[in-house]
């Protein structure tokens, strides 16, 4: 064995390399404060291990970039544990970047001859955030996709150079391919490359000077090893255990619903407009300070002043020289970092009691939980991307397009389809399980038929419907109600409803007695409404196919066509014929209406009374 | 580590020390690594879709007298998280054996993989790699070829009486055996 480590030490000199690396002295023996920078090494490592294995499942392009974090966070072994290390080393590392300033600012450690170790360190403090920005968009999900947005907007304000320096790191005008491959190879490349070169500096430099001791000195000389370095060893557990609490938060605290490791938003989409749209927490200081900035004094809180705090940090070094210089420094450097806290605070603080961030937050969170349902069904991700998906999904649009064009008038359960209640007061039917055999009972209801959950805010309140209903339907006696009731259960069949489909087929012999009685005149329906015939005479609604997808997108298209109310429309525009929705957006929301989408179905229960 | 050349310490403290430096600075090392590892390692538990029967062409598409065409081979990819339905996924060399008995063969030279082409002057397959040439029933036909076995032959069906479904596999390139890749 010793001749082995003679051989080697011969043509390598490893011995004294090992020895100059462990048995630097340090002057008053080993301490807890001496810890920052190693931790911050080893966050860097961490980082670096763990970026290598996440690049060989990343794939940089507007299609593939969610497609692939997705794949990496929920298909394969132990990806969400990788991400969620990585992800949260970040946050811990800029914890730490900080820390370490002030443990080198308190000790003095940056006066000189340390000046050039100080500016270095600077420098590297700004290569981790650039890392850190530029790793906030390589998921491509909506959150990183909107929150870069702002950062290279703000980009583009540099005086002169600004918009060419936005399109260069964008790659082009906007978004896409090329600014993932650019942040890619920043990310990945360029920026750890010189975060490498700098620390190699640093680490020399620091040996050179060797460490700042604080004074006065409590215990003799130690070597590096092994007392410092059991207490950087320590340290860097507790970093890591720190990093490991964060990923698997949600399961230690039995917090339900949580994913575990980092989060991963919708994809994202240039039409999906992102209201929760902000910043990773370490840079909401800088977001919160925009705030302040009106108009085009921008460029004040997003550069100049940021600009000039940097400049005076830089300073510190020369400032400290100075009688009072030092307190100068630390006392600026607490300041600064208390107003980045009160920031920080504040703009968690606005956002908590912001009902609107709220709701945009949570309706982010069903986009993602959503997207990653429809990518784990059968028909999968397609080629174009998983931004696709949602973009044809009924559940995720419908409620939005409701809200948009319906709600003014209609409701859905009371709301506007998004949980809130427009405005406007509710003027036509609430659809929420429209066409199904509650609802369809609710109408023929006396007591209901005029509520404006149906015909009561529209100018057929007292049309030949409603009468029928509160005349006609009130005397029934028991045999025309049970009569009613078939009718009832067969026109709801006429939609084919997903949520009926075994009610349906259990009672078809019904349903087909009820279909007979629709057209017997002593229930009375035929003499208004067209059903599986073709009656010129007809002035209600044809109810052939009731609620079916063809009658929904028809009734939509144009509600005043002869088939439906005719010259008799209330306001309801023509949605198709006005070209105010195309065909297909038109399809999703008669699916949305119709409960027609993947995986598991709402109870199509008609709206309260 | 070395201790050998580090200043001694002989008390009982001083190995301590040394011992947890080591073991936890290892440990704190060792979980992103084995976070990693485990994503990389992830194709391992994967496996080979395919054995499934894929309709490829009619009958009537192949000449009488026994010539081989080729023909592609369409059918759903999964591709990590892309699922991709009806794309080529490699392609088969179908030939008449004796009125509508078909014999189907993987384009892939099972030497070391490059696709074979069918040369109707030598009345055979031959490799454009490393020059194996194969005979019209899939056999090596000369003995200087690299490949080690013949033409890996697919399992063939005929349903409807026209229609040719053929069992897609791919094999392990190199050894004389046909493994099927799993």
């Amino acid at each position: 064995m010793n001749a082995l480590k003679n051989w080697l030490d011969q043509r390598t000199g490893y011995k004294q390399l090992l020895r100059e690396a462990l048995l630097e002295n340090i002057p008053g023996g080993s301490r807890w404060r001496y810890i920052w920078g190693s931790t911050l090494v080893f966050t860097l490592t961490v980082q670096f291990i763990t970026g290598m294995f996440l690049w060989m499942s990343y794939s940089p392009s507007s299609t593939t970039a969610w497609e692939s974090v997705y794949y990496i966070q929920h298909e394969m072994s132990g990806g969400w544990l990788l991400r969620g290390i990585h992800h949260y080393t970040a946050s811990v590392m800029n914890v730490l970047l900080v820390l370490h300033l002030m443990q080198v600012m308190i000790d003095g450690a940056y006066k000189a001859p340390r000046e050039m170790n100080f500016w270095i360190g600077l420098l590297l403090m700004q290569l981790v955030l650039g890392l850190s920005l530029t790793g906030y968009l390589l998921p491509w999900d909506q959150k990183g996709y909107w929150a870069t947005k702002v950062a290279t907007n703000i980009l583009g304000i540099v005086p002169f150079i600004g918009p060419s320096l936005q399109k260069l790191v964008l790659g082009g005008t906007d978004y896409g391919h090329h600014t993932l491959t650019r942040f890619f190879a920043l990310h990945a490349g360029v920026l750890p490359a010189l975060i490498v070169m700098l620390l190699g500096f640093h680490i020399f430099l620091f040996r050179r000077h060797g460490i700042t001791a604080k004074q006065p000195r409590r215990a003799p000389d130690q070597k590096f090893w092994p007392d410092q370095v059991l207490k950087d060893a320590v340290a860097c557990l507790a970093v890591l255990a720190a990093v490991l609490f964060l990923t698997l938060r949600p399961w230690i605290l039995g917090t339900g619903g949580g994913e575990l490791g980092a989060e991963l938003g919708a994809p994202a989409d240039a039409a999906e407009a992102y209201a929760a749209a902000r910043p990773e927490w370490y840079f909401l200081f800088l977001f919160q300070f925009l705030k302040y900035f009106p108009g085009e004094s921008e460029i004040w809180g997003a550069i100049i002043i940021p600009g000039l705090i940097m400049g005076v940090i830089f300073l510190m070094p020369i400032l400290g020289g100075w009688r009072l210089g030092h307190r100068f420094n630390v006392g600026l450097l607490f300041a600064l970092t208390a107003g980045i806290a009160m920031l920080t605070w504040l703009a968690m603080q606005q956002d908590r009691r912001d009902p609107d961030y709220r709701a945009a937050v949570e309706e982010a969170a069903r986009d993602a939980a959503r997207v990653k349902l429809l990518a784990q069904s059968p028909a999968g991700i397609p080629p174009a991307g998983a931004a696709s998906l949602l973009r044809a999904d009924p559940l995720t649009q419908g409620p939005k397009l409701f809200a948009r064009n319906c709600a003014s008038c209609h409701r859905y359960d009371g709301h506007d389809g998004l949980g809130k209640v427009p405005t406007d007061p509710q003027s036509a039917a609430d659809l929420k399980g429209f066409a199904s055999r509650e609802w369809l009972a609710g109408l023929l209801d006396p007591a209901r038929v005029s509520t404006t959950n149906y015909f009561g805010g529209t100018k057929f309140a007292s049309g030949k419907m409603v009468k029928f209903v509160k005349k006609d339907i009130a005397a029934y006696t028991p045999d025309q109600r049970e009569k009613l009731r078939k009718v009832i259960l067969a026109l709801s069949a006429e939609a084919g409803l997903k949520a009926q489909w075994t009610a349906d087929e259990k009672e078809a012999p019904l349903i087909k007695e009820g279909q007979a009685l629709f057209k017997d005149d002593g229930v009375g329906c035929i003499e208004c409404h067209r059903f599986h015939n073709n009656d010129e005479d007809a002035t209600g609604p044809d109810l052939t196919g009731y609620g079916s997808r063809d009658w929904l997108i028809s009734i939509i298209t144009n509600p005043a066509h002869a088939r439906f109310y005719g010259k008799r429309n209330d306001r309801m525009p023509a949605f198709g014929d006005e070209q105010i929705l195309n065909p297909p957006t038109i399809g999703l929301l008669a699916d949305w209406l119709r409960g027609e989408w993947y995986g598991p179905q709402e109870t199509a229960a008609a709206p309260a009374p | 580590m070395e201790q050998d050349e580090l200043p001694p310490q002989p008390d009982r403290r001083g190995f301590l020390t040394r011992f947890f430096s080591v073991v936890l600075g290892a440990v704190a090392g060792l979980v992103p690594v084995g976070a990693g590892l485990a994503v990389f390692l992830d194709p391992l538990r994967r496996h080979a879709g395919g054995g499934d029967f894929i309709r490829v062409a009619s009958v009537n598409a192949l000449p009488d007298d026994g010539t081989p065409r080729k023909f592609p081979v369409i059918t759903n990819l999964v591709d990590a998280w892309n699922k991709l339905p009806n794309v080529p996924v490699g392609a088969v060399y179908l030939r008449r054996i004796g009125g509508d008995k078909v014999q189907a063969f993987t384009v892939v030279c099972p030497h070391a993989g490059c696709p074979v082409d069918y040369k109707p002057a030598l009345n055979s397959y031959l490799c454009p790699c490393h020059n194996s040439t194969f005979a019209m029933d899939g056999k090596v036909n000369n003995p200087k070829s690299p490949s080690a076995r013949g033409l890996d032959e697919l399992e063939v069906e005929i349903r409807d009486g026209k229609e040719i479904w053929i069992k897609f596999q791919n094999f392990r390139a190199g050894p004389a055996q046909k493994i099927p890749l799993a």
